[in-house]
This record gives C-alpha cells, sequence and structure tokens, in this order.
C-alpha cells in the first residue's frame, strides 16, 4: 500500500481527527495548544508587528520603569524590553524546531534498526547509548559549541545528535513491544519481507510513542537552548533571545526587577503549554509517560 | 418469601456517568435473594454485569461506578448505607469473595502466611500466637501440598490452581457465612478446575454457607449450583433452579446459550446465537434480546418485557416463554462435520496434506526479533518425536493442557520456530523448508495461520481493507477495483459486509475481529489452515458462530485443519481426528470417535473425566492430581509422574510403545492393549 | 543470584570503559590539544609547540596516551591541569565535596516530600490536593531552574531580604560556612527533583490501587490506611527506588546553572570554567567522574530493586 493510500484513508484521517479532538476536549490540551500555537504565530509575525526596533538603544532610557510608551520598560541599554520580548523566541524555535524532528528522526531510526537486530551488536549499542547517557548533557553541548562556535550550524546538529541518544531507548523498547504481538507474526508466517514488516507492522505503532517523545525532547531542548543562551554560549547578543535578556536583566534586578518578568513568562508559558501538550497527547494516544524520567 | 433472605438486592440500579453528562446503567433493576446453605450461579456473557452484581453484594462498586436505586443487605444490614469501618469489618468475615484472578489478587509483596493470618487478624478471635498453627490449617484443608513450607513463599512461585486454593482459604479464614466466588475457574487447566470445584461444593456442604457463583461457564455452575440465574445485557433474563435452566430453559436467550456450547455428548457443531447484546447506554425500546431472538414480534421491539413467574416456578423477562419449544435444538445445517476427500489411509501417505516426522522442538521465548529472524538456542526439546500425517481435508484437532507444547507444533509448520529435528512433508512430497523466509510463495501460501485473540492479531493501525489486502497483493497481485470487490467477496463469505472495509480492528466486536482474521487466512485461498485456539478469547455464543464458519469454510473450499484447542469439547465438535499432547510429546491419536469413547489413554481418561457438561445430573472423575509440571521427564512416559494407572519403573525408564487399534486409533502407553 | 549481580557490575564496568572512551576519543578529535591552548595558539612557534608536546608527551601514539590516562585514573591520579601547576584530582576533591553537600540538603529535603505528596496526589487522584499539587509540580518541572532561581533570588532577597541571594563562601571553606547561603540553591533543586519524583510516586501509585490484589485486600476487610500501607504502597514505591537513583546522579553531576546563578563553587560551575579555558585535561577528569556517579548510582538502584522486588529475587534466583 503506498504512503499516499495511508494516509488518504478516511478512518486513519478520522484517528488523527480524534486524536487532536481528545487533546482539544482536556484542559491541559486545550491551554497547552493554545499556548503553542501562540507561541508559533507571535515569532512568524513579531518582526512586522513589534514596536520597537529591537536594537534601537537609547541612553534616555536606560533601565526605565514600565511606561505607556514602553509596556515591560527598557534594558541596561535603554532597548524596549516588550518588543525584545516578543522577538526572542525566533532563535530557540527555529532551532528547536529543526533540531528535534531531526533527533526524533535518527533516534527512532537506530532505535527501531537495533530493536529488530538484537544479538550482541545490540547490547553493545545500549552500552554506547548509556555511556552517553552519563555524560551530564550541558558538558558535551558545551564542548562542541566552544570549539565550533554558536552559529545554527553547530547548534542544530549538536542539539539534533544529543538528544536524538535517548529516543534510541525509546524507540528500542517500543520495538520489542510491537514484535512480539501476534500481527507481526501473522504478517511473518505470510511470508511478508522485512521491509514491508516494518514498513506497514512495525512503523504504525511505534509512531506514536515516537510523537508523544518528540513532543517532550522539544521542550527539553528548549530548556537546554534557553540554558546555554542564560550561560552565554548561545544566541550572540543583540539578536534577542530570552535566556540571554533574563541573564543580563538578573545584573540589575535589585533596582530594576521588571527587566525579568517579560522573557520569565514568555519562556516558561512556551515550555508549559508544550509539556500541557504532550501530556494531554500521550493520554488521548493511551501512554503514560510519567514513567519516563527526563535523562 | 416470607422472611426476608440472607443476602437480599432488591431493585438494584448501577451506572456511571459518561463524559457527556449522561447516567449510563450497567444493571438495570436487579432482584436476587439467597438464602443459607442455597448456593445461587449467575451467568451471563461479557459484559452482563454478573460481576458488578456480584461485587455489590459487597457494597462495592469499580472506580466511576455507584448504586443509583434500590437495596443491598446483608442478614439484614444495609451494605449501601454502612460507614467504611463497618463495611469492612464484614467484608472478608461473614461475607468472603473469592477473585476471579487470584495470580494478580495475591498482594506480590506479601508472603502467603502473612496474607492468610491478615484475614485471621482481621476476622477471627484467635491470639495471635495461634495464627500460625491455623493457617497451615487452612491451607491444609483446601488441599494444599506441604502448608508448612507454603507459607514463607510468595504469590508468583505458587501455580495458578495454588493461588486459587490460597484465595479460597483466605476467604475461609474469616469463618464466612456467605461466599461470593468470581469466576473462581477461569483460565485454570480442566484437570484444576474440576478439583477446585469438588472443594468448593464440599465446603458450601460442609458450613451451610450462602454462596454466589458468577461465571460464564454452565458447566462449572451445573456442578455448584443449586438455582441459576441468566443475565442479559445488565438484566435477569430468566431465574430458576439449575434443572430448570440447564435443561429446559424458558428464555430464549438462556436456549441459544445452551444450544451453543459444545457437548462431549454431542456429535455436531453447536448452534451459534448470531448478534451480540446491546452495549450499555444504548436506548433500548422493548427487549434488549429482540434483535437477536427468532420469536420477537412487534410487542418485543417496542415493549420492554417485565420479570414474570410461570407455573412451573422461574421467573422469566419474556413475553413467549410458551414458544420456546418452536426454537431449534441442534445445529441442522454443520451436523455433518464431514472430511471433504476422505483420504484413504494408505501406506505411502499419498493423500497427506501434511506430515510431521519426527519432529522436536526446542522452544524459545517467542518474543524477541531474533527468533523471528534468525535460529534460537537449544536449551532441552520442549516437543519430541512427534509423528503425524495430517489427510487432506480433515480437521486435526490437538488437545493438551497449558504446556503441552500444542502451540509450539503449530508454530513450526507455519515456520516461525525451526525444528531441532525431523522435518515436515507437505502434499506428501515437497519437503516443508524449517523457515518461513526459505520458503517458495507457494508453500507460504498454501499454509495459514488463525491466532487466538484477534485484538492482537490484527493490527489496530490497519483498517480492515488494509488487513484483507495484504495476503491479497502478496500472493495474487491484486490491486484497484479488482483488490477491492475480492476483499467485499471475502467478508461477506465470514457473513461481514462491505461497509466494514474501512473500519479499524478497535471498531469491531471480538467476534467479528476474529471474522476478519478468518477471511484473511482464506484470501490466500490456503491448503491447510492453522487454527490456535482461536474461539477462546470469544464468548460460548460467539465461539459457536466462529466454529460453524470455519466448518462451512471447510466444506466449500476443502481446506485442512489443524485445530488448537484446550478445550477437548469444541476440538471434538470440529475435528474429524484428535491428537492428545502432554509435555511435549504424543499420547493418543485417532478418529475423534475412538478417541473419546475408548480405549483411552490414561491422560486422555483424566482430561475427559475432568471435563463439565452444562448437565445437572452429570458427576466428572477425578483420577489424577492436579500438579503443575514444568518440564518433561528425562526419559519414560511424559505422564508418568501424574498416571493414575503407572506400572512402575518402565514406566519411567522406557519410551511407550504404540498401541494400535482401529481405523488408526494409537495410543502410546505400556498398558497392554487389552486393558486400555 | 550472584551471578546476576556480577553480571550487572560487569556491565557497569563496560559502561564505564566505554565513557571513558568516548571522552578521550572526543578530545582527541577536537582541534587543539594542551599546548596550542596554553601556548596562545595564533602566535606560538612550531619550536616551542613541539618542545611543549614532548614535555607533555602529547607526541605518542593515542592509544598509549588512552591507557596511561586510564590506568592513572584507576589509581585516582587524574593529571594535571593545563594552566596551573595543580593536581587535577586536589582540584576536583574540594568541588566534588560542595556538590556532595548541595545534593545531600536537596535529596533530605526533596525525596520525603516527594514521597509524601506523590501518595497524597496518587491515593487522591482528581480531587482536591492533587490537582492543586500536580499543577504546581508541572510549573515547577517545566520552568527552567535558572527562571524558578531567579524568580526566587527576586523574591525572597531582593524583596523581602530573608535569605542572601548569592554564595561568596570559597571552594574549600568548612560547611559550617555556606550557611544561609546555600538554602535557596538547595530549595530550586528541591522543587526541581520534588516534581519529577512526586509526578512518577504519583502514577505508581495509582496504577497499584487500580490493581486487582488493592481491590482484593479491600474486599477482605482490610481497613483502608492499612491497606494503603501494606499492600499498596511497598508495592507502588519499589519502581521510585531507580527515580532517586537518577535524580541523585543528576544532582551529583553538576548542576551547572544554579551553580552559575548562585556563584556556588561545586563541579558544575568548575566544569563550564575548565571548558570556556579549554582546560581539557580538568575537562576529561570531571566528565570521567561524573559519568562513573551515574553509573554506580544506577547500578545501586537496580541492584536494590532486585532485592526488595520478591519477583524478581525469585526470578534471577533460578538463573
Amino acid at each position: 500500500m503506498s504512503t499516499a493510500a495511508l494516509t488518504e484513508n478516511p478512518a486513519k484521517r478520522q484517528r488523527y481527527v480524534a486524536v487532536l479532538l481528545d487533546v482539544m476536549s482536556r484542559p491541559s490540551g486545550a491551554i497547552g495548544l493554545s499556548l503553542v500555537v501562540f507561541h508559533v504565530c507571535l515569532a512568524i509575525i513579531s518582526p512586522v508587528i513589534a514596536p520597537y526596533d529591537f536594537k534601537l538603544q537609547d541612553a534616555s532610557l536606560m533601565l526605565s520603569q514600565p511606561s505607556n510608551a514602553h509596556w515591560l520598560g527598557a534594558d541596561h541599554l535603554g532597548r524596549d524590553i516588550f518588543s525584545r520580548t516578543m522577538l526572542g523566541g525566533r532563535e530557540a524555535l527555529l532551532v528547536t524546531g529543526i533540531a528535534t524532528p531531526l533527533a526524533v528522526l535518527w533516534g527512532g531510526f537506530v532505535g527501531i534498526l537495533f530493536g529488530l537486530t538484537g544479538g550482541r551488536l545490540d547490547e553493545v549499542l545500549m552500552r554506547i547509548v548509556d555511556a552517553f547517557l552519563s555524560l551530564p548533557w550541558i558538558l558535551k553541548m558545551l564542548v562542541l559549541i566552544v570549539t565550533f562556535g554558536t552559529g545554527l550550524e553547530v547548534l542544530i546538529p549538536t542539539l539534533a545528535f544529543f538528544y536524538g541518544i535517548p529516543v534510541i531507548r525509546i524507540a528500542r523498547a517500543a520495538t520489542h513491544d510491537v514484535i512480539a504481538r501476534d500481527f507481526v507474526w501473522a504478517a511473518k508466517a505470510r511470508g511478508h519481507s522485512r521491509i514491508s514488516i516494518i514498513w506497514r507492522e512495525l512503523l504504525p505503532n511505534v509512531l506514536d510513542t515516537l510523537m508523544v517523545e518528540g513532543a517532550m525532547r522539544w521542550s527539553w531542548m528548549l530548556l537546554a537552548f534557553s540554558s546555554l543562551s542564560f550561560l552565554g554560549f548561545g544566541v550572540s547578543p543583540p539578536t534577542p533571545d530570552w535566556g540571554l535578556m533574563i541573564s543580563d536583566a538578573r545584573g540589575y534586578m535589585s533596582f530594576a526587577p521588571w527587566g525579568v518578568i517579560g522573557p520569565v513568562v514568555a519562556l516558561s508559558s512556551l515550555i508549559i503549554g508544550i509539556n500541557l501538550t504532550a501530556d494531554a497527547l500521550a493520554k488521548a494516544l493511551g501512554i503514560d509517560r510519567a514513567q519516563k524520567a527526563p535523562v | 418469601m416470607s422472611a426476608p433472605a440472607f443476602i437480599n438486592i432488591q431493585n438494584l440500579s448501577v451506572g456511571y456517568t459518561s463524559q457527556s453528562g449522561e447516567i449510563i446503567r450497567v444493571l438495570r433493576d436487579v432482584s436476587l435473594s439467597i438464602n443459607r446453605g442455597e448456593s445461587i450461579g449467575l451467568v451471563g456473557e461479557s459484559g452482563s454485569g454478573k460481576s458488578t452484581l456480584a461485587l455489590a453484594a459487597l457494597g462495592f462498586f469499580k472506580r466511576g461506578l455507584r448504586a443509583l436505586e434500590g437495596d443491598v443487605e446483608f442478614d439484614g444490614i444495609d451494605m449501601l448505607a454502612l460507614e467504611r469501618d463497618d463495611l469492612q469489618a464484614i467484608r472478608g468475615g461473614r461475607l468472603a469473595l473469592i477473585p476471579q484472578n487470584s495470580g494478580q489478587s495475591l498482594t506480590p509483596t506479601l508472603r502467603i502466611g502473612q496474607q492468610v493470618a491478615e484475614a485471621l487478624r482481621l476476622h477471627s478471635q484467635l491470639d495471635e500466637s495461634d495464627f500460625e498453627a491455623r493457617v497451615v490449617e487452612l491451607l491444609t484443608q483446601v488441599r494444599l501440598p506441604e502448608p508448612a513450607t507454603l507459607v514463607s513463599r510468595f504469590p508468583h512461585e505458587l501455580s495458578g490452581g495454588q493461588q486459587q486454593r490460597v484465595a479460597v482459604a483466605m476467604a475461609l479464614a474469616g469463618e464466612p457465612d456467605a461466599l461470593l466466588l468470581d469466576e473462581p475457574t477461569t483460565g485454570l487447566d480442566v484437570t484444576t478446575q474440576a478439583h477446585i470445584l469438588e472443594l468448593l461444593r464440599d465446603l458450601a456442604s460442609e458450613r451451610n454457607m450462602a454462596m454466589l457463583y458468577v461465571s460464564h461457564d454452565l458447566g462449572a455452575i451445573s456442578r455448584v449450583c443449586d438455582r441459576v440465574v441468566v443475565m442479559y445485557a445488565g438484566e435477569i433474563a430468566l431465574k430458576g433452579t439449575t434443572k430448570q435452566v440447564l435443561l429446559a430453559p424458558r428464555h430464549p436467550y438462556a436456549h441459544g446459550l445452551l444450544a451453543s456450547i459444545p457437548r462431549l455428548t454431542q456429535t455436531s457443531l453447536p448452534l451459534a446465537l448470531d448478534g451480540r447484546p446491546p452495549m450499555p447506554g444504548e436506548t433500548i425500546t422493548g427487549c434488549a434480546f429482540a434483535d437477536r431472538c427468532a420469536l420477537a414480534d412487534e410487542r418485543c421491539q417496542s415493549t420492554p418485557p417485565a420479570l414474570k413467574q410461570l407455573e412451573s416456578g422461574e421467573e422469566v423477562r419474556c413475553f413467549h416463554p410458551d414458544r420456546i419449544d418452536q426454537l431449534p435444538v441442534v445445529n441442522k445445517a454443520a451436523a455433518n462435520k464431514t472430511v471433504t476427500q476422505k483420504g484413504e489411509v494408505s501406506a505411502d501417505h499419498g493423500g497427506d496434506a501434511l506430515g510431521l516426522n519426527q519432529l522436536a522442538i526446542s522452544y524459545a521465548k517467542p518474543s524477541l526479533w531474533n527468533q523471528l529472524f534468525s535460529s534460537g538456542s537449544t536449551p532441552p526439546a520442549t516437543v519430541d518425536n512427534i509423528n503425524i500425517s495430517i489427510r487432506t481435508g480433515e480437521t486435526l484437532g490437538l488437545v493438551g493442557e497449558s504446556g503441552s507444547g500444542k502451540s509450539t507444533i503449530l508454530k513450526a509448520i507455519a515456520g516461525l520456530i525451526s525444528p531441532k529435528t525431523g522435518h515436515l512433508v507437505l502434499n506428501g512430497e515437497a519437503r516443508l523448508t524449517p523457515k518461513v523466509e526459505d520458503r517458495p510463495a507457494l508453500h507460504l501460501r498454501q499454509i495459514q495461520m488463525i491466532f487466538q485473540n484477534p485484538d492482537d492479531s490484527l493490527n489496530p493501525r490497519h483498517t480492515i481493507a488494509q488487513i484483507l489486502a495484504q495476503p491479497l497483493r502478496l500472493y495474487f497481485s491484486l490491486t484497484g477495483e479488482e483488490l477491492r470487490q475480492r476483499s467485499i467477496e471475502l467478508l461477506e463469505r465470514v457473513r461481514l459486509g462491505s461497509h466494514y472495509l474501512d473500519r479499524l480492528p478497535s471498531q469491531l466486536s471480538g467476534g467479528e475481529k476474529q471474522r476478519v482474521a478468518v477471511a484473511r487466512a482464506f484470501a490466500a485461498e490456503p491448503a491447510i489452515v492453522l487454527c490456535d485456539e482461536v474461539t477462546s478469547a470469544l464468548d460460548v455464543s460467539v465461539q459457536a458462530a466462529v466454529l460453524d464458519l470455519l466448518n462451512e469454510l471447510k466444506t466449500q473450499q476443502g481446506t485442512t485443519y489443524i485445530f488448537v484447542s484446550h478445550d477437548l469439547a469444541v476440538v471434538k465438535a470440529i475435528s474429524n481426528r484428535v491428537a492428545v499432547l502432554y509435555q511435549g510429546r504424543l499420547c493418543e491419536i485417532g478418529p475423534a470417535d475412538a478417541v473419546y469413547s475408548g480405549p483411552f489413554h490414561p491422560y486422555t481418561d483424566v482430561l475427559l473425566g475432568a471435563v463439565l457438561e452444562p448437565d445437572p445430573d452429570f458427576v466428572p472423575k477425578l483420577s489424577a492430581d492436579d500438579v503443575v509440571e514444568l518440564s518433561p521427564p528425562e526419559t519414560g512416559c511424559p505422564f508418568q509422574r501424574r498416571c493414575p494407572r503407572k506400572l512402575g519403573k518402565i514406566c519411567e525408564t522406557d519410551t511407550p510403545p504404540a498401541r494400535l487399534f482401529d481405523n488408526g486409533h494409537q495410543i502410546n502407553c505400556h498398558i497392554p492393549e487389552t486393558d486400555l | 543470584m550472584l551471578t546476576m549481580i556480577l553480571r550487572r557490575i560487569f556491565l557497569g564496568l563496560a559502561t564505564i570503559s566505554i565513557v571513558s572512551l568516548i571522552i578521550f576519543a572526543g578530545v582527541e578529535i577536537l582541534p587543539g590539544d594542551a599546548c596550542t591552548q596554553y601556548l596562545e595558539q595564533d602566535q606560538a612557534d612550531v619550536e616551542l609547540l613541539e618542545k611543549c608536546r614532548d614535555d607533555l608527551n602529547l607526541n605518542r601514539p593515542a592509544h598509549q596516551r588512552y591507557t596511561e590516562w586510564a590506568l592513572g585514573a584507576l589509581t585516582g591520579d587524574l593529571g594535571m591541569s593545563v594552566n596551573g601547576e595543580a593536581k587535577i584530582s586536589d582540584l576536583v576533591g574540594a568541588r566534588f565535596a560542595n556538590s556532595l553537600l548541595l545534593a545531600f540538603f536537596a535529596l533530605l529535603v526533596g525525596v520525603p516530600l516527594a514521597m509524601l505528596l506523590g501518595v497524597i496526589t496518587g491515593l487522591w487522584r482528581d480531587r482536591k490536593p492533587d490537582i492543586i499539587f500536580s499543577t504546581i509540580a508541572i510549573f515547577a518541572m517545566t520552568i527552567p531552574e535558572f527562571v524558578s532561581a531567579t524568580l526566587l533570588i527576586l523574591v525572597f532577597s531582593v524583596w523581602l531580604g530573608w535569605l542572601p541571594g548569592i554564595v561568596l563562601t570559597s571552594a574549600g571553606s568548612p560547611i559550617s560556612e555556606f550557611f544561609p547561603e546555600i538554602l535557596l540553591p538547595v530549595i530550586v533543586l528541591s522543587l526541581v527533583m520534588t516534581a519529577h519524583v512526586m509526578r512518577m510516586v504519583r502514577s505508581s501509585v495509582i496504577e497499584v490501587m487500580a490493581s486487582d490484589y488493592v481491590q482484593m485486600a479491600t474486599l477482605k476487610g482490610v481497613p483502608y490506611w492499612q491497606m494503603v500501607f501494606r499492600h499498596a504502597l511497598p508495592n507502588a514505591l519499589l519502581p521510585a527506588i531507580n527515580v532517586v537513583a537518577l535524580t541523585i546522579a543528576w544532582l551529583l553531576g553538576g548542576v551547572v546553572v544554579i551553580e552559575v546563578v548562585f556563584n556556588y563553587p561545586g563541579l558544575g560551575r568548575m566544569m563550564i570554567d575548565a571548558i570556556s579555558d579549554r582546560d581539557l585535561p580538568v575537562v576529561q577528569a570531571i566528565a570521567l567522574i561524573v559519568a562513573s556517579i551515574y553509573v554506580c548510582i544506577n547500578l545501586t538502584a537496580d541492584l536494590m530493586t532486585m532485592i526488595a522486588n520478591p519477583k524478581l529475587r525469585t526470578m534471577y534466583l533460578r538463573k
């Protein structure tokens, strides 16, 4: 059956619609999804609607309080915090938005492959995965970033690589679950080719798990990205970024505490939104993800 | 009834509030009373509300459910109004429950002794110091071996039958006046089930307890109960004495249910009961059974019948209890289960569809892919020395208890497990390659398999159209309109319509799913179909329909079946020849009639003796212990350790010789032909 | 049983050796080495560079240097740092003690609290206490640590002035001097880990409370709280061992962001400084220590679960 036929099938489409409706019908899903959609839209249109230029420095406004003209005040260089907050998620969303699918793709691919192969090769791979997981994420990332710089061409592959490793584990476990089931045995007994069994019997069933996993990876990746920015290893100034903005504003917190509010609320609401959506999605798909620790 | 009964349930309705705020009733206006010394059987198919009713007698409702109206009284105490502490004092004490699956009902982290002692601490007047002795006493009473060492075991270290006995002991610890039994023998082997039921019978008569026995198995109920209540769609359909209900049911549903049970005394297939019961929450305007009832008229469709008492004493929810006689009793259409092309037994086995020659299989756990795509390691053989030839067009039944290796043999034939030694011969000539990957397309197509549980054998992400398309594309390269037409044809052949094509398996009932699985197997136009416990996951009435379907397809197409089941009556109903297996070794093989009528292999005798018929006058005979053996003995007869007719040393050292009788009836036993 | 334990330990050691290989290879592959760094790579002339490499034995083949490094690490000798003349084991030792201190207090607060809240929310599922605590947990779990740290500093340090917002005590100071500075970092850390562990315990409690054996205990007449403590919790808390282990490993692995925010002299900050300075021997040493801790703690948790769970115990006994 071709992929076109798969997606054109009304019962399948109904299932995706049903899952989406289910997600929306849960309070967590409705709130979460709206937050995510809001942030994505904002990231797209913010350059057009932002009231001020994010680079524009006005010495007279330095660390000024919120006012009618500048709703969230201005930062230490006299730039409008409201405009910068609106724009501050673009970089993060762009990087994680590309890196997440890449991570799930390669991690899922390798996980399924080794879940199927089994044997010694699989044992060795799992040790390597364990080994990678035992190193703190920030160390792995920073070593690469310090060496190669902080451009998108470094950040995206680095995030995608390291965040794909735990996906291997998940995909492998899900594969083991599915291939023990009778419909796989039935396909095997009919004499279908290995590729056909993987494509038709295995993949559709592993996909749900990977989807939820992807949502979770996205939120952790955002966390990592903003942490890097916060530590000064992410986006380079003057590009606005929430992590960087919080880091900057912290220095003046004792006399200009409003500076942190905008980016804090924006960043938190996006990550919470993704998490709530992932929660609702897992419930709608019938997967319990509370057992999984964020490795 | 003048004095209120011991357990008295009046006009009870139980339900839950659905997501849309509707109140859905799972029990509707049910009244039931049980007196001391009386045991009542509660029967019905899955979803009929029978377990909910039993738990309600304890004042307990599963999460989400609640009593909507009605009363539950136990010895005059209102169980629904009781405080939690008072309720807990009664539960497990005067009113005890024996649960369905004891394996999951015993706390995994507590030792057997601790769990039984806990019941004593809660419900007996004994001193803490006397507990130990009393626990051992209780375990002895339920006939558990070595009770003194058993107390320090954890639940998972016991066999299913032993766990069930522990649950019985735990219930007895509180010296109960009434016992509620929720499917206590479901999932156990026949011999184990028969032993547990005998134990329960003895206990009930010894202690003058009131008993409510919930089961879908009318055979078990007929053995234990005085009166029977039949539930349908959350309502009581029929109440009467066991004899009345089982021998001359006055409700069409009870009639149909009984007719659908395969029996050892019957040679034909049981009669199928078509359709399915309404789901909870479905609007029912008239009688809930009207859609499936052959006697239904306009009144049945529009007015719900009330439960009314007949002159003979039964209570029936039906307008036409007097017309039951008009319903058919035996399956006339399928009465002749034929060998489509009578294969003569010839020396060269020319008419054989499949030959198993000296087959031995080492069974590795079939969970990992490396067993799917590569051969596994070699632990001691779980199946050994199997020589069977299956004739073209016949149905060979393989019976045995769990662990007898019957499913393993099917997997080897399908090429999913490679045999350690021996080989398979297809159509009397071609040697079948052990691994499925190496088989030519023709062989693949000719052998098809149907699995036990359609929930697991149909890919939940595929529509029925996609499921049926798999074999059609693979073997016949059908596409487009041709593919669709053929799929519809197949669906119609298994009595489903073309509107099923776009549905997902989750939108189908259990019986419908199994039909799709059957259609998928027949899509290949196979010569041999392997059926692995294909009806075990289904309700009896649905089971009968699937058996009927399989038989019809066979008659049309001349297919050969190998039919594996633990249910001797089902095997008898559908098979021409039957092979009895124990611990992966062949005990007996022969024409179905001969195997079921004797002479018997001692194991066959034990098995048949333990089968329960839904007939109050039927008494099972129990001859061997229900010990679970984990691995076959190294030498001699596989059944040596449990055999009630063991001759002596020879059974332990020498492989039993084949004793031959008429019609190819063969028994592997040291006992000479004349004594079997 | 014993062979099973030995097998697990062997697998753990195998993982650690693979980690050491990855670390070593990773540093090898990166452009530049200790000498280019030490000599400010742009100006260093070739002769000086060669001499330095000879001094530091960097010209020998990689496998020899790996063996040397690994053997050294086994005996506690982690080499010298690039810039200072200090022994890495001394440098790391003090920092590690500080990380241990922080982790200890965070666990002391977090684990019991998480268990308690997990059980409460699990038992009162979908009722008020559950809704309140679960919502708080989602926030605590998802908001980046530097954000919650910043907010707490804003409230407790800037506005209320109750607690110091920054740690000024230096690395080698006695424990008592870290008070009350350590309190805010401990609060932030335990907030995050409590949320994680609580959610896990909650779902485990819910699962166990819906089990057949809990229903059976109820129907056997066991009073509610006795049922909870004897039948439900021993089973519900078993899987918590592994999650707590992961949390401990995470805490000891250097909580970089928190340490930077509060200027806390722990392993995490040392790591980030070493990376910024490209002090590769130190980075290697820290990575190896942290990874080994991770593996050891997870191993311990696996073995503990095996011992505490009767089912697993017999499974391995049979093997």
